[in-house]
């Protein structure tokens, strides 16, 4: 009857709607959004996209937010993501979300192009949009790769000096990209910088415009519906969005899932959580000077890294095919694919590629894992004659092949178990750096936790600075060779002890090292004077003789001196303070340890045996390690020790004296340790 | 939606002066750029900054006394410790990279090795009881004297650094870095 009016009564928001549609027209683009055609319904394998779109967004959300309080510098990285990780309300679940999702979001590209292929989604119209599509695939890889940087730990540091020395081998313009890419001729802050504005800015800015495109696109061609139909067609709203959401669900459940999954295990073994250590690893801060023979990078860039391996033997050029020429083709094939695809046969083509590559892939990955950890399986000890033979011969393949007969069965045999050797040695040095570099990640967060915080020069200074760190490495390459560092009660240490030629100096200055030092049993030992040049000397005589149940000492008296060492070590604590005056009476006692040596003002001249004045304490291990032929130590009779900080005029020590004070400090186990655990 | 208060430009006719509208065009897209030109230009000037940057000059640095590397034919790992710079921040005497050293039996000449891969610029590490150098990325082998060990990745040998005693007494290495993954021995300046 009526023409229909205007309600009476639209209310404010109505008409502010009225408003807005008048002026901008949303009404019809949000229609057209949301009321697209399904042609035969909402399905599930129309959901890959959405996916994308969906984690996409999360890794916007969750990067801006670590943005915010993330500081790109070399002395601040690792500081900055470290505050996030272990020290901001909530940061180990968001920085989890944002590197869980980025794996997610790789494997939803592999499965979406996978799609893709398979339902001929690529041919005529929709070419233009699959390039897009690549496009944005290696923007989303270009994102993770710059990403792995960005905390500037050891795995990242030293992966993406991998990835851009590979940059570097692009004919012509290699070095020079490198070199800007990399911010200059060194690693350092504007390598940092630069990643950070790849990262979030350059390739998301870039990602964002054309992901756009590409939805536009695929909204003007409409879906690339699979027939036969079985059901009649529905609305993109809210059928498919329906669909689309319960798998976005599903994507972050399995994102939370793979954060949470090493709680539940806490909690299931009554272990405490440690939620800190929760969601994205932080490695130890990045160290050039520091090898990392753990360097990896991501496990889906696995199969590129594993890929060089291939090329072994090939020379030069080998690296450049496989870094260069070979990722180069497969990029060009898959941009051809819309062309090729026009052909039945082509199609057929495209599907069988997409399928070789990621299982490829696949099998690249599954052996990169397989060498890094063979020696899980590896059954060493049947191994040991291979050890025992190269040993033997030096290596030396003539002699190998005389040693075997020079019998080709037996040497074809070998080789292979001596293939098999070499992949459990090499993998166990995987595993030993893996372990290491564990060890130094939670020694680096222990440190940050300090009350004093990180200095300004930052946390590799400190940790460059750290007994506990850096003791055991200075030990292995400059006091190893002849020193073992055992506890003799281990399982094994006798071997580790007898093979060594000077004394074992675990626990040195405690009462338990100077115990054994005055046993008649153990002190011609390998663990303490037996494989050295006083083996038949004084102390080791005047010990088995005089000790060993000679009338004027009682064990009571030995006792005295243990105790009397240990607290010159500063390792008294708890000890009879009655026990140890009369141990310092006996060690003075120039009728006794006095005799040759000096011990406070004793009188007896020094030089004929190490003074015992302060014994075992830091200063005096500093002083024996900086010049173990002073008057003070071992003047003439220093048997083969070098002198490690001092050297003749001009030259320059073998170490340093803050390192000197590193291995003391080590030996004698004092170094900062967290509250708690003390 | 199309507003009816005026007329769009596309409902007129096609203006009668062709040589005009040539030089409208032109004229606005020589605006348009020349506007644009000035960010982009001063952008890619200051990104392309890092190629004038010049890594330390190759000079010697004093690594270690004579006597701490034994004459066993074994390889020392020693740091290289210089003064360096790191865009804006200065370091004084931090390690800037790491060499091998080692000496024959008796011999009083020093063989100094880089530690950088050549294959791709991992920290390669000594095998003490294969007696040779191993990488841990792709596993290079190279013998204890540096050669390759077929079939490695690497594109070549360790990179041998030149190396001199100083006026002490005092081993001096020649610290450079090379560009990897090249068969040619090359030195990045
Ligand atoms: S970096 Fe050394 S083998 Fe690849």
């Amino acid at each position: 009857m009526s023409t229909p009016t205007p309600g009476p009564r639209r209310g404010l928001l109505g008409s502010l709607a009225d408003f807005l549609d008048d002026r901008t027209g949303y009404r019809a683009l949000v229609h057209e959004a949301l009321y697209e055609r399904v042609p035969g319904g909402a399905r599930w394998r129309y959901v890959w996209g959405s996916t994308l779109v969906f984690a996409f967004m999360t890794q916007v959300i969750t990067g801006l937010v670590l943005w915010s309080s993330y500081s790109a510098g070399a002395q601040t990285a690792w500081e900055s993501v470290y505050f996030i990780q272990h020290e901001m309300a909530g940061g180990w679940l968001l920085r989890g979300i944002h590197h869980v999702m980025a794996q997610a979001m790789v494997v939803l590209l592999a499965l979406h192009l996978l799609q893709v292929v398979i339902d001929g989604a690529y041919r005529a119209p929709r070419e233009v949009n699959f390039w897009m599509g690549l496009v944005l695939m290696m923007l989303v890889l270009g994102m993770a790769l710059t990403g792995y940087l960005l905390p500037w730990d050891q795995k990242g540091y030293w992966a993406t000096r991998v990835a851009t020395n590979l940059a570097g081998l692009v004919p012509a313009i290699g070095p020079s990209l490198q070199q800007v890419i990399v911010g200059g001729p060194d690693y350092g802050h504007h390598t940092l910088t630069r990643f950070f504005a790849l990262h979030a800015g350059f390739l998301p800015g870039t990602l964002i415009v054309m992901l756009a495109i590409h939805i536009a696109l695929f909204r003007k061609h409409g879906l690339c519906a699979k027939q036969p139909f079985t059901k009649p067609d529905a609305l993109f709203w809210p059928d498919q969005v329906l669909k689309d959401a319960v798998a976005c669900l599903a994507v972050m459940a399995v994102v939370l899932g793979v954060i949470l999954v090493p709680a539940l295990r806490a909690a299931l073994d009554g272990r405490p959580i440690e939620w800190g250590h929760l969601g994205a690893e932080l490695g130890a801060p990045a160290d050039p000077s520091e090898p990392y023979a753990a360097a990896r990078p991501e496990w889906y860039f696995l199969f590129l890294f594993q890929f060089l391996k291939v090329f072994e033997g090939w020379g030069a050029s080998g690296e450049f095919i496989g870094a260069i020429v070979v990722p180069g083709l497969v990029m060009a094939v898959m941009f051809l694919m819309p062309i090729v695809g026009r052909w039945r046969l082509g199609h057929g083509f495209n599907i069988a590629f997409t399928f070789g590559l990621l299982a490829g892939a696949g099998l690249l990955t599954a052996l990169a894992w397989r060498e890094d950890y063979a020696a899980r399986w590896t059954d060493t000890a049947a191994l040991a004659d291979v050890q025992d033979l190269l040993h033997e011969t030096d290596g030396d393949e003539e002699k190998i092949a005389a040693a075997l007969g020079n019998d080709p069965v037996k040497q074809a045999a070998f080789a292979a178990r001596r293939k098999q050797w070499d992949g459990a040695r090499h993998s166990q040095a995987f595993l030993d750096a893996v372990d290491t570099a564990h060890a130094d990640a939670r020694r680096a967060v222990e440190l940050a936790g300090r009350p004093e915080r990180i200095p300004a020069a930052g946390m590799l200074d400190l940790l460059r600075s750290d007994a506990a760190t850096q003791g055991p490495r200075i030990f292995a390459q400059h006091c190893a060779g002849c020193h073992a560092h055992v506890d003799p009660s281990a399982p094994g240490a006798e071997a580790v002890i007898a093979k060594s030629s000077a004394a074992n100096l675990h626990g040195f200055g405690t009462a338990a090292w100077a115990r054994g030092l005055l046993d008649p049993a153990l002190v011609g030992g390998p663990a303490y004077f037996g494989n050295t040049a006083h083996k038949e000397g004084d102390m080791v005589s005047f010990v088995q003789n005089d000790l060993a149940g000679n009338d004027s000492w009682k064990p009571d008296d030995v006792a005295a001196v243990v105790a009397a060492l240990a607290a010159e070590a500063g390792f008294g604590d708890g000890l009879d303070e009655a026990v140890v005056a009369r141990g310092r009476g006996l060690v003075a006692d120039g009728d006794r340890c006095g005799s040759c040596h000096t011990f406070h003002d004793n009188g007896t001249a020094a030089g004929s045996a190490p003074d015992l004045t302060g014994w075992g304490a830091r200063d005096w291990l500093v002083g024996i390690i900086t010049d173990p032929t002073h008057e003070r130590f071992y003047d003439g009779s220093n048997d083969r020790m070098p002198r490690f900080g001092t050297a003749d005029e001009g030259a320059q020590p073998p170490l340093s004296a803050k390192q000197i004070a590193l291995v003391a400090d080590w030996l004698r186990g004092t170094w900062y340790r967290p509250a708690a655990a003390q | 939606m199309g507003s009816t208060h005026h007329d769009p430009p596309a409902d007129r006719p096609p203006g009668g002066e062709p040589r005009r509208d040539l030089l409208t065009r032109l004229a606005a897209l020589t605006c348009g750029g020349l506007a644009t030109l000035p960010p982009v230009l001063a952008g890619v000037w200051t990104f392309l900054d890092p190629l004038r940057r010049k890594g330390a000059a190759a000079a010697f640095h004093p690594v270690a006394e004579l006597e701490a590397v034994p004459d066993d034919g074994l390889p020392r790992r020693f740091p290289v410790v210089s003064d360096r710079t790191d865009a804006w921040t200065g370091f004084a005497s931090d390690p800037i990279g790491a060499v091998y050293l080692r000496r024959e039996k008796g011999s009083e000449t020093v063989q100094a090795l880089s530690a950088t891969c050549p294959h791709a610029g991992c920290f390669v590490e000594v095998d003490p009881q294969e007696k040779c150098f191993r990488c841990p990325c792709h596993n290079s082998r190279f013998a204890i004297d540096g050669g390759i060990v077929p079939p490695s990745p690497s594109p070549r040998a360790m990179d041998e650094l030149e190396c001199r005693i100083g006026p002490g007494g005092e081993i001096e290495v020649q610290w450079q870095n090379f560009y990897t993954g090249i068969a040619e021995k090359k030195a990045r300046s």
